[in-house]
């Protein structure tokens, strides 16, 4: 018998996480559970990013997405805690239709994926742990050190680097938190349909 | 271990999975009994401080045996559920807290190299996974389908959303100084004497460990910022509807989460395994090429490490029965308008501190070695000649090393 | 054909991000929930992401051909972007729950002719 390839078994544990608690996202009506199971989706795709070997890439989902779910939770006890609120339902048709596009879309993509032979050529893993926090890091700023051996003296010197992208995003960034805090700001309430007092307003810290 | 058992057990699958649960098995045991220690102690500092013995009587004259026989009474109570729980949330809240803050026990060192996993982001990591925990508070409070239950929780999740800011900041100040965030990596640093500890590198990190501290404190949600418990206006907080073994489960991880906290400190500010003074030099154990006697040197190691995990629980104790619990609001004045301005002010100061004084102020730090999974950012940019004309000119190659190392 | 014994190539991670994009893609469709959709639009970066990594991985292909740290550089600035569009759609919903009483999309409209 073959041996068990470790990286396998937690790749089918992960990816099965992940594929059921995603359509569970899809299939519930409740938002709470909703959250929760999109909150182990993203947790197990974690998982496949540390088996990827982007550890880094990995810890930031954990962090940034995941945390970012956390919020999407919040809002969902806090907006919609109120009984008929916490259910909307969708019509049999639209669930139909959603169905046909869906399945038909994922259809092309699987033929997609499988399509080119490439991709389906198992690689010899490289034994040596990959170090990928500090070349990110370096790629931000603009150096490349994974392509000190490229044969091309530009990249090598890291012109392929990251630097205005992420001078972009962190502009982006302060822009999106000053302006989420502005649109969430409390202020007068229009009244609605129902009374309903005024939810706690806070930003959202990212 | 796995490759010990393999000689005995015939699919060789099952030895893997044979030492998986018993490195599992140890690690879920060191919390439960930590948290079992620490029970005991809790109740015998709170004691001391409110000028009273604590248990006495199982156990011997200390009453050792106080929580064993708590949690027996706890195992044996009727788990109860309330009729507007939500069935499935209520049932998992409590294992999902518990899983987030035993995810972080994977990557934390107790002895150089003595880890189950070797990340190099570990320090990211740890503090991502803790995070998570808020998780399970407001699955609880949420399921439970209680007004006390959801107040506690929504009080929880504001203020541990609030409170990772700082405590990022004052998490990536040690990392900045390192230059690395592999643990095993951040503990090697501060070998030798106590001078080599992160929290005596500058007035910065001595600061922002205080700030820490308080955060890690707020984040574990333990007093005075137990705001999602709050006994005297919300019952219990989250767990009110909780009973039984459920209940106990979300005091493992409490007491999970506070040593992790305190782990995290003891290597990013107190030296990890190295002891104050470097004994396990002057015996020669550390660079013992002995097996038995390099052995010896990290279980002296991570006795160390225990010991300093302890002295910060029990420091977390002390704060907890001294002072008062805060207001809601005032939890988060503390966080915005004083902790994170002082942790981003010690983040530019550390910045400032090792640019300048690069080598450290009592004892140079600096002794040119690139470790594993470090690089010294300074020699990277390889000067156009040095990179055109060899590929193994003298800064690409030290940069190459710190990235390669691994 | 034990799927334990064979290893993981780049296609295997595709699928999963393929199933991850469609069940946000039909979730986003569906959900009447302001909130869904969002969670919905996660699902769909995130299906996306798990290609960026698969190609990005020196585990699963030779890394002459791989994307290299390419692929989780892009994967990095699309979490960062995902966390930016939830804060600014989580705003957006609640200052539409203040106006309406609502978070359901079907009800925004406000500006239809």
């Amino acid at each position: 018998m073959d041996p068990i390839n470790w990286s396998s078994v937690f790749f089918w544990l992960f990816s099965t996480v992940a594929c059921v608690f995603a359509v569970g996202v899809v299939l519930s009506n409740n938002i709470v559970r909703m959250a929760f199971y999109l909150i182990l989706s993203l947790g197990a795709t974690a998982g496949l990013f540390f088996l990827a070997g982007a550890d880094f890439v990995g810890a930031m989902q954990l962090m940034i997405y995941v945390g970012g779910t956390l919020v999407l939770l919040i809002f969902g006890v806090m907006l919609t805690a109120k009984g008929p609120f916490i259910t909307m339902k969708t019509s049999a048709g639209e669930w139909l239709l959603a169905a046909v596009v869906g399945g038909s879309l994922l259809a092309v993509l699987i033929a997609a994926a499988t399509s080119v032979g490439a991709w389906q050529q198992p690689h010899e893993r490289p034994n040596t742990a990959q170090v990928t926090a500090t070349p990110l890091g370096m790629a931000l700023l603009g150096a490349r050190v994974d392509k000190l051996e490229e044969s091309d003296a530009t990249q090598r010197r890291g012109m392929s680097g990251y630097l205005l992208p992420f001078e972009i995003v962190s502009v982006h960034l302060l822009v999106v938190l000053i302006g989420s805090a502005y649109l969430a700001r409390p202020k007068r309430r229009v009244s609605g349909p129902s009374e309903t007092p005024a939810p706690t307003v806070s930003a959202p810290d990212r | 271990m796995a490759e010990y058992l393999r000689q005995y057990l015939t699919p060789e699958w099952l030895a893997y999975v044979v030492a998986a649960l018993v490195h599992a098995f140890l690690l879920v045991n060191l919390l439960a009994v930590s948290a079992l220690v620490f029970i005991w102690l809790e109740r015998k500092v709170s004691g001391r401080i409110q000028d009273r013995l604590g248990p006495t009587r199982i156990g011997g004259k200390f009453g050792w045996l106080q929580t064993l026989a708590d949690a027996i009474k706890l195992v044996t109570k009727e788990d109860l559920m309330p009729a507007d729980a939500d069935r499935m949330l209520f049932l998992l809240a409590p294992y999902a807290g518990f899983v987030a803050s035993y995810l972080g026990f994977l990557a934390l060192p107790f002895a150089d190299g003595w880890v189950a996993v070797r990340l190099n982001v570990a320090v990211f990591f740890i503090a991502a996974v803790l995070g998570l925990e808020v998780f399970g508070v407001i699955l609880a409070g949420y399921g439970s389908g209680s007004k006390w239950s959801l107040f506690g929780a929504m009080r929880e999740a504001a203020q541990v959303v609030s409170y990772e800011v700082p405590l990022g900041m004052c998490i990536v100040i040690p990392v900045l100084i390192a230059g690395t965030m592999d643990l095993v990596t951040i503990g090697q640093m501060q070998e030798g004497w106590f001078t080599q500890w992160f929290v005596l590198h500058d007035p910065f990190t001595f600061i922002a460990f205080w700030v820490y501290f308080t955060c890690a404190t707020a984040s574990v949600n333990r007093a005075p910022f137990d705001l999602a418990e709050a006994e005297s206006e919300l019952v219990a907080g989250f767990h009110t509807e909780y009973s039984g073994f459920r209940w106990s489960v979300f005091f493992l991880s409490e007491y999970g989460s506070m040593f992790a906290v305190s782990g995290l400190a003891a290597i990013l500010f107190f030296g990890g395994w190295n002891g104050p003074l470097p004994v396990t030099h002057w015996l020669g154990l550390a660079d013992s090429t002995n097996p038995f006697l390099h052995y010896l040197g990290n279980f002296l190691g991570m006795l160390n490490f225990v010991a300093k995990c302890i002295f910060g629980v029990t420091f977390m104790m002390w704060v907890r029965w001294t002072l008062p619990r805060l207001r809601i609001d005032q939890v988060m004045t503390t966080c915005l308008k004083y902790c994170t301005p002082i942790s981003a002010a010690m983040f530019l100061g550390a910045i400032l501190w090792t640019y300048f004084i690069p080598g450290g102020l009592i004892v140079p730090n600096n002794d040119g070695v690139v470790r594993e999974g470090q690089m010294i950012v300074g020699s990277y940019p390889p000067a156009d000649e040095a990179a055109q004309s060899d590929a193994d000119a003298p800064p690409a190659s030290v940069a190459r090393a710190g990235v390669e190392g691994n | 054909m034990n799927p334990f014994v064979e290893p993981i190539t780049v296609s295997h991670y595709m699928v999963v991000g393929a199933i991850m994009f469609v069940a946000g893609a039909v979730c986003m469709a569906t959900k009447r929930n302001a909130l869904g959709v969002l969670m919905g639009i996660e699902l769909v970066l995130n299906g996306a992401n798990v290609n960026f990594i698969a190609f990005g991985s020196e585990y699963l292909r030779p890394a002459a051909d791989g994307m290299g740290l390419d692929g989780q550089l892009v994967a990095l600035f699309v979490i960062v972007l995902a966390a930016a569009e939830a804060a600014v759609a989580l705003a957006i919903t609640l200052n539409f729950y203040n106006n309406h009483s609502t978070v359901d999309v079907d009800r925004a409209d406000e500006l239809k002719g």
